[in-house]
């Protein structure tokens, strides 16, 4: 279970996270949603320890994700990040496998191996296995990404903004995943949304952030309700009901 | 500081250190020597004046060149000693002296101009083929195609004997200086000069070929003018003093910054900033090492790679 | 087939050496082979150096087009060699033992490395161009400042500021070959059991912290083997600028892999391959003296413009 403790995040003199606590449903899908500039992205990096609080921890299952051996950390907890570094001449086999280095740290057995194939056959990778990541187009490289992280085999699964520049087809791959890693596997899937109609899918529980704090916690059917999430967006929504779950429509 | 008083005090400036040259020296020369004393008015107008004097042209010229190649390139991080220009010059001259020994100075003088010409037109090719998004690509260009033509000048210099020589070429220095070998530095100063007259049309050139068009302006024509200029003043400074890094990449960036970037306004001030910091480091080179002479070239690579860096991170929104 | 590729390279580095051993070699070969031996070996172990300090780099940048001597490394070491003997005083520092002597500059360049390296680096992740004209202007500060410190310890003296202008691979330096000898192989031997770590750096640093890599310290730990690396190469053989890219971009042309337990034995091969053949065909076939660093730096410009004008379409 990941458990926010009273953090706070500063950078550039602005505080992007402020005093913020809560915690999080374990084996469950979890939406983050907000405005833009409401601090999600931050809050996923500081738990992924990619950044160093200014104040307060984050727990995962009573271990500080920052004091705890980082190596350890990579075991329980995998991220997909939205911008990162340009990936070099890769094969999308050789990236995927990657995923499995916090197990095996560069000796790879035949059990790693198993778990590479399986998960580039989750994401229907299967046929560009041999390809270069940097011939591919955004989608599938957005798919062999999550392929790595379900190779990572974690507890936690944080997916920032997954859905960016999907394509509808591809979008229906990824969030696949998300439910079967969720729903199959027993993980707990912290994912960033824009589109409130996925969060209302796919979510069990939703998280709503405002100005670096916590605007609204609870189940989706709660928080994607009217009310919340016009005060939330400061924009009038309605929210129809379709296949007994909430639809979100500008008003 | 308002730009009538930066000019008055960078007048003072210069007035006060080149009172300085003159007087400085491994033999002290009074005041007074100068009237009564011919062997000490024979060294003054023979050796100090002509120093004091080729050390001005030469910063003033330098810096000039340096504003109008940023102008050319549309990026404030460039100069001639930094992006090729003089080294094609050494190469030139390099090339002259072993196909065609014993040629007189002036003719020398054309061959670097024309290498000159040729090596700045090439780095100006490439820099139109880098994306615009990052403008610290041009710098880095030039410096390495810099490095590139020297080490053809290191190599052909080195398979003939000629390593001496060129390093009076690279590494810029005044010390050998007297009456008779520092005049072809006036025509440097003259090729500047006449930058002045073309103020308006360089500015506009530095908006763009687009904007250039527009105006109705012959965009080639200015461009060719303007590399000629700095061709001619690079080629001329190394031949005679060799090559002193970093004036013209220095002194119009803190021009600039101090009042804008209008160039009929800029260039006089940046002209005489130029002879105010060569002169200032002539002057620390002679003295560091008391009688000894440290040439201005090393003095202002440190002094101006400093510089150079702090204006490199101070003010990043400025590379363009 | 990268192990194929990898064996036929060292079959041929090998031939190199033979080649270089005995070509032209007239007169007592027992002394030929013990003059040249101790040759070949100072450009091995240069070409060691070089190809692994410079590969290492570009790991933890993460950038193609960088090299340490790019970023002034070489410099920073002549600066350190002249600023010692400035402050030790030339002939104490010259009289002492030539392996303490290289230990300590060693040492020294490690944490000035380090000091001012690793903040550059930090923040080169927002503006990696920046950052490589901040080198560069860098390198060429601290090379005129090492000028004007020789120039101050003996005015007259101009051949001590030519001699460090560029590589003589024809003219290594023996003296401290001991010392740098056990230096390359300690950081060979160091590096060699990172090599998988390394090739998760290599990704960037949030996807390396992701699996569980401890980024920062790694960063360290290479740039602390860099700045020795280069003390060795810079030493023996005087700043080389372009060798290093030259020889890593001939390895990835000829081995595109990304697992430095390939790429790391094939770049120091390519590196002896290239030195050692080189200085025979300049030395013994050209009859040119010392010019082989200067036509490996003529060619390794032209391979890093060639990078710089490649890089405008991705």
């Amino acid at each position: 279970m990941i458990s926010v403790q009273n953090l706070s995040y500063v950078t550039a003199g602005k505080r992007i996270l402020d005093d913020l606590s809560l915690d999080i449903a374990p084996g469950q899908v979890t939406a983050l949603i907000g405005p833009n500039g409401a601090g999600k992205s931050t809050l996923l990096a500081l738990m992924a320890r990619l950044l160093r609080p200014d104040n307060g921890r984050i727990t995962l299952d009573g271990l500080d994700v920052h004091r705890t051996a980082t190596a350890d950390i990579a075991k329980r907890l995998a991220i997909l990040r939205q911008e990162q570094a340009p990936l070099g001449r890769l094969t999308v086999r050789d990236l995927v496998a990657f995923g499995r280095f916090p197990h095996h740290r560069g000796r790879p057995t035949a059990e790693d191996h198993l778990k590479i194939d399986t998960a580039l056959d989750q994401l229907a990778l299967s046929d560009l296995a041999g390809r270069f990541v940097d011939t591919l187009s955004g989608g599938q490289k957005q798919r062999v990404l999550i392929a790595m992280v379900l190779c990572q085999n974690t507890d936690v699964v944080l997916l920032d903004e997954p859905l960016n520049n999907l394509d509808p087809a591809q979008v229906r791959v990824v969030m696949d995943a998300v439910d079967h890693m969720a729903r199959d596997l027993g993980k707990t899937v912290i994912v960033v949304l824009h589109d409130l109609n996925h969060a209302a899918r796919h979510a069990t529980r939703v998280i709503a952030l405002k100005h670096g704090r916590l605007f609204a916690e609870g189940p989706a059917g709660s928080v994607l309700a009217e009310t919340p999430l016009s005060q939330l967006y400061e924009t009038a929504f309605d929210v129809l009901t379709h296949n007994a779950r909430p639809m979100v429509v500008a008003r | 500081m308002t730009p009538r008083a930066t000019f008055a005090s960078l007048c003072c400036l210069l007035a006060l250190l080149s009172v300085a040259s003159l007087l400085v020296g491994a033999q002290g020369i009074a005041p007074t020597d100068l009237l009564f004393d011919p062997q000490a008015r024979h060294l003054f107008l023979a050796g100090r004046l002509p120093r004091t004097l080729a050390v001005i042209l030469t910063g003033a010229s330098l810096a000039v060149a340096g504003l109008i190649m940023q102008i050319l390139a549309r990026n404030r991080f460039v100069e001639p000693a930094t992006a090729g220009t003089a080294q094609s010059a050494a190469l030139g001259i390099v090339v002259l002296t072993l196909a065609a020994p014993g040629l007189p100075m002036i003719a020398q003088m054309a061959g670097a101009t024309l290498a000159a010409l040729t090596g700045t037109a090439v780095f100006l090719v490439m820099v139109s083929r880098l994306p615009v998004q990052q403008p610290m690509l041009v710098p880095l260009t030039g410096l390495v195609y810099g490095g590139v033509i020297g080490a053809a000048v290191t190599f052909l210099a080195y398979e003939n004997d000629l390593l001496q020589f060129v390093d009076t070429w690279i590494n810029g220095e005044f010390s050998a200086i007297v009456r008779g070998r520092y005049e072809m530095l006036w025509i440097a100063g003259l090729a500047a000069a006449l930058a002045y007259l073309a103020a308006d049309q360089l500015t506009i050139v530095g908006l763009g070929r687009d904007a250039a068009v527009n105006l109705g302006l012959g965009y080639r024509q200015v461009m060719a003018l303007g590399l000629l200029a700095v061709s001619v003043v690079t080629a001329i400074t190394v031949v005679t003093v060799g090559m002193i890094p970093f004036v013209g990449l220095v002194v119009p960036n803190i021009v600039s910054r101090l009042q804008g970037d209008n160039l009929r306004q800029a260039l006089p001030r940046v002209a005489l900033a130029g002879a105010v910091l060569v002169l200032g480091c002539d002057l620390l080179g002679r003295l560091l090492r008391y009688p000894h002479e440290i040439p201005v070239g090393t003095v202002l690579g440190v002094i101006g790679a400093g510089v150079f860096l702090w204006l490199l991170n101070v003010r990043p929104r400025h590379a363009g | 087939m990268p192990v194929r590729r990898l064996i036929v390279l060292a079959i041929l580095t090998v031939l190199a050496c033979v080649l270089f051993l005995t070509w032209g070699a007239r007169g007592d070969m027992g002394f030929v082979l013990q003059f040249r031996g101790g040759k070949l070996l100072s450009l091995l172990t240069v070409a060691a150096a070089i190809a692994l300090s410079t590969m290492l780099f570009q790991t933890v940048t993460g950038n193609r087009i960088l090299t340490p001597s790019i970023m002034g490394f070489d410099a920073l070491f002549l600066l350190i060699q002249t600023a010692l003997v400035w402050t030790l005083g030339g002939s104490r520092f010259a009289g002492l033992d030539p392996m303490w002597k290289f230990a300590a500059e060693s040492l020294v360049m490690m944490a000035a490395a380090l000091a001012l390296f690793g903040t550059l680096l930090g923040r080169g992740r927002t503006d990696l161009n920046r950052m490589i004209l901040t080198g560069v202007v860098l390198g060429i500060g601290l090379r005129s400042l090492t000028a004007l410190l020789q120039r101050l310890i003996d005015p007259n003296e101009f051949a001590v500021v030519q001699s460090a202008s560029f590589a003589r691979f024809n003219r290594l330096e023996q003296d401290g070959l001991l010392a740098a000898l056990c230096i390359v192989g300690l950081c060979a031997l160091a590096v060699w059991r990172m090599r998988e770590t390394l090739d998760v750096v290599e990704l960037g640093r949030e996807r390396s912290i992701g699996l569980g890599v401890d980024h920062d310290r790694i960063v360290i730990k290479i740039l602390l083997i860099v700045a020795a690396l280069v003390s060795v190469s810079t030493a023996l053989a005087g700043p080389a600028v372009f060798v290093g890219l030259l020889v890593v971009s001939l390895t990835r042309a000829i081995l595109p892999s990304h697992r430095h337990a390939i790429l790391l034995p094939c770049a120091t091969l390519i590196a002896a391959l290239l030195l050692v053949l080189g200085q025979t065909l300049f030395e013994r076939v050209l009859s040119m003296q010392s010019t082989l660093s200067v036509a490996i730096e003529f060619l390794g410009g032209l391979v890093f413009l060639f990078l710089i004008m490649r890089s405008r379409r991705s």
